[in-house]
């Protein structure tokens, strides 16, 4: 069994200062990887490096693709990179705006992907559309209305189902539940691990909120200054934390 | 009729003239790519034709035989005074039938009658990027042009659908050009689009303001974006042509009245005009 997605000695430098450095990990299909750290400390900078959004200082990100096994996403062609992160990646954003096309309906939002690809089928991909805004607890009447009228919540929603139409293997999510209230946080959080663990995603989750590593997350990587400081199965880290800086991270947690 | 003096053969200078054939050849030779060149300040407003009026000045030599028209019509401001501006500084015979014209210079139509092998059909062109309402950068625009990433562009049509129950963009409507990149035809309504496949004339754009140049050389593959259960269509109209009687051209709703009276005539005034002498003749 290959792993879906192969990182070695990954770095990524701004002039002197370092995004991150160092970082080696594999992921297997249907893993859940979390990346929790204090803000500043490089997660982003790996996600982005990961999803092929910023091309690394030095080291490799290798990933499986379906026709030819482990390929280095930098060194292959842009055309063949662009179409990975629409069929077989999906980037969810901190700010749903961010991913999503705020001036065109949530239908043509969700159906984008698939007439990248190549779905030129106005029915069927309106069908698709509808499907999936079902999947996400968005009405199926919204299917029309433009993203402006929806909440943060449904946002955020909206850009996962936009993002799982493709049926990706892989999803990168850089704070998926920032800027939402508690209840809502709640009810997405249940929704992708639901989404999760029946479409068998693997996933790559960055978060500072340790609650939501502990509910997404199989595994965890504890991040500083750039650099991994600690790894293991999310319970184990979070429970029994080895290194200085995660138990500082772990008993920093507010409980109220 | 005599060139003005004091001006270059059709105004421009020659270097300039030398620079625009340049990325007019690089234009035909990569059909629908646009070619950006060096526009010129020119003596009309930009938005009025500052492109197209380039690529003819450009392309005109003191033999041939001009015809300029604003919406279908030779009589309109805009086609008038390109027309005379052509006549004074380059001193070519011009016409208003498309027949006898080897170089037509357009605004948002394409003549009624077909065109001919060995004529040049000149378009102005506002906006010259079709992906510009989905994609504000040029940078990226650029680099889904070089990759024919142009699913997106799909997302617009959708966006009719789902609001209007069909493809309700009913002018400057997207195509690709020979099976590779998507261009933007300029302003004409979409009823002209079939004209443009495999047209033997050659089709040059020019868009001034932005300074770019693309081409549809004879004989090329033009077709219009669709949907498989939303196929492309043009437009039809109930009736036939107040003036000429013709049913099957591009019609101008004129409003006549303040209390509803309306007709409806041809835009294109020299098709209209042959019609009416075909059916006097008739009589």
């Amino acid at each position: 069994m290959t792993p879906l997605l192969k990182v070695t000695g990954l770095t990524r430098m701004y002039g002197n200062r370092v995004g991150c450095r160092d970082v080696s990990f594999e992921l297997w299909p249907g893993e859940v990887m979390g990346i929790v750290g204090e803000s500043g400390s490089g997660k982003t900078t790996l996600l982005s490096c990961l999803s092929a959004r910023l091309e690394p200082t030095a080291g490799t990100v290798e990933y499986d693709t379906r026709a030819e096994g482990l390929q280095d996403i930098y060194a292959m062609g842009e055309p063949r990179r662009r179409l990975l992160m629409r069929t077989d990646w999906g980037i969810v954003h901190q700010n749903p705006r961010d991913g999503l096309r705020m001036g065109v309906s949530a239908g043509a939002n969700v159906g984008e992907r698939l007439m990248a690809v190549g779905a030129r089928h106005y029915g069927e991909i309106r069908a698709q559309a509808d499907e999936w805004l079902r999947k996400v607890e968005i009405d199926g009447d919204r299917i029309d209305d433009l993203p402006l009228t929806f909440s943060g919540g449904m946002l955020q929603r909206l850009q996962i189902a936009r993002n799982l139409v493709t049926h990706p293997r892989l999803v990168f999510m850089d704070e998926p539940t920032g800027g939402l209230d508690v209840s809502v946080q709640a009810r997405l959080l249940d929704l992708l691990r639901r989404l999760v663990t029946d479409l068998g995603l693997a996933a790559i989750v960055v978060t500072h909120d340790l609650a939501v590593a502990r509910l997404l997350a199989h595994r965890l990587m504890v991040m500083r200054r750039g650099e991994v400081v600690e790894t293991g199965l999310t319970d184990q880290v979070l429970d029994d934390p080895h290194h200085p800086y995660t138990q500082l991270l772990v008993s920093s947690v507010l409980q109220p | 009729m005599t060139g003005a003096t004091g001006y270059n053969f059709a105004y421009l200078d020659e270097q300039t003239k030398r620079m625009i054939r340049r990325a007019i050849l690089k234009a035909v030779a990569i059909p629908g790519y646009q070619v950006p060149f060096g526009s010129r300040e020119m003596p009309l407003p930009y938005g009025w034709g500052t492109g197209g009026i380039q690529v003819t000045a450009a392309v005109i030599g003191p033999d041939d035989r001009l015809k300029v028209i604003d919406q279908g019509a030779d009589d309109t401001t805009n086609a008038v005074s390109i027309r005379r501006f052509f006549a004074r500084t380059a001193g070519v015979a011009t016409t208003e039938r498309t027949t006898e014209a080897t170089v037509i210079q357009t605004r948002h139509r394409i003549p009624e009658t077909p065109l001919v092998e060995g004529q040049i059909l000149v378009y102005q062109v506002p906006i010259p990027e079709p992906l510009r309402w989905l994609e504000p950068r040029e940078t990226e625009t650029r680099k889904m042009h070089a990759l024919a990433d142009y699913g997106a562009m799909h997302v617009k049509l959708y966006e009719d659908i789902a609001r209007f129950g069909r493809i309700a963009t009913t002018y400057d409507y997207p195509v690709l050009v020979n099976g590779r990149y998507l261009m933007r035809p300029s302003p004409i309504p979409k009823f002209d689009n079939p004209k443009m496949h495999m047209n033997p004339a050659l089709q040059l754009f020019g868009a001034g303001r932005e300074k770019r140049i693309y081409a549809v050389p004879p004989y090329t593959a033009v077709k219009s974006l669709d949907f498989e259960d939303h196929p492309f269509e043009v437009q039809r109209w109930d009736q036939a042509c107040a003036i000429c009687g013709s049913a099957d051209s591009f019609l101008d709703e004129v409003v006549t009245d303040d209390r509803g009276g309306r007709m409806y005539v041809c835009s294109d005034t020299d098709h209209c005009t042959s019609q009416q002498t075909r059916k006097e003749a008739a009589e």
